[in-house]
């Protein structure tokens, strides 16, 4: 898989209004499980309601909107939550229609199952 | 006030300066922490810490727990917060592996509170990979407001 991190800047799926160009880049594991490829990626503090999985033209966008924070860390503060921002590139393998995924403590799981062996297209040729 | 020099201070300020230059070229590198084995495991997983009138908050970024694993702890003003990032599933083959970036484990971080709290009031709520932990101030600790004369 191809991963294209970084929104570029006439991209369709980079994030739009431009305060909010600041992005996280969530970890992820990828792999293979036979009848379908699994990404996980750690998304903490996000909702299900905002999370926005999208597959178009063979390439899948993760964008997720962390929820707001409790208090002021005015005593220590170790980290930031901004909008979460990953792209990868699908091989034609993957199922786009049959895509589904689950959140469960700040993890997302997103299941890509392969589509069935492609048979190869007979074209008949017309003789007049 | 801090109003003399410190050479330690400068390079604090570099050091920050790299990590800010080794975020950029790997973005996911610490994000949320590492769990290693390694002088930098003290920094997972990362906290804030916030505090007003009456309690102390603190939220630690920690996705993909254990919910059972979770053990967090008050002695005095040390507070002290373990767990275990759950695994993946153990039957996947290691060339099965595209992308391994998340990692998993367990962990232990301890934490000196600015003051003492009420330890058997102190709650913990763990939702969407964040725990909060609220930590009530004891009536000694709490601020007050003190009238002034005026002659």
């Amino acid at each position: 898989m191809k991963n294209t991190n970084l929104p570029k800047k006439y991209d369709q799926n980079a994030v739009e209004a431009r305060e909010q160009t600041r992005t996280l880049t969530p970890p992820v594991d990828i792999f293979d499980a036979g009848e379908a490829l699994v990404v996980v990626a750690d998304l903490p503090g996000v909702d299900q309601e905002h999370i926005d999985i999208n597959i178009e033209k063979n390439v899948l966008t993760l964008k997720a909107e962390p929820s707001t924070r409790v208090s002021e860390p005015n005593l220590l503060h170790e980290f930031v939550l901004y909008p979460f921002y990953r792209q990868f590139q699908l091989g034609e393998t993957v199922d786009q229609d049959k895509v589904r995924a689950e959140l469960r403590y700040g993890v997302l799981t997103v299941y890509l199952p392969k589509v069935a062996e492609k048979q190869p297209k007979k074209i008949e040729v017309k003789v007049a | 006030m801090r109003n003399f020099w410190d050479p330690f201070r400068e390079f604090e300020a570099l050091y920050r300066e790299m990590e800010q230059l080794f975020d950029q070229v790997n973005p996911v590198r610490r994000i949320f922490g590492r769990i290693t084995d390694g002088p930098l495991s003290a920094s997972y997983p990362l906290m804030n810490v916030g505090e007003d009138k009456d309690n102390v908050y603190v939220e630690v970024l920690a996705p993909g727990l254990n919910p059972e694993s979770i053990e967090v702890t008050v002695l005095n003003d040390q507070l002290r917060i373990a767990g275990e990032k759950a695994p993946l599933k153990t039957d996947i083959k290691p060339e099965a592996f595209y992308r391994c970036e998340r990692g998993s484990g367990r962990f232990i971080r301890t934490l000196t509170l600015p003051m003492e709290v009420e330890s058997d009031k102190v709650t913990a709520d763990y939702k969407n990979g964040i725990l909060l932990v609220t930590l009530p101030k004891q009536a000694a600790s709490k601020p007050k407001q003190i009238a002034v004369k005026v002659n």
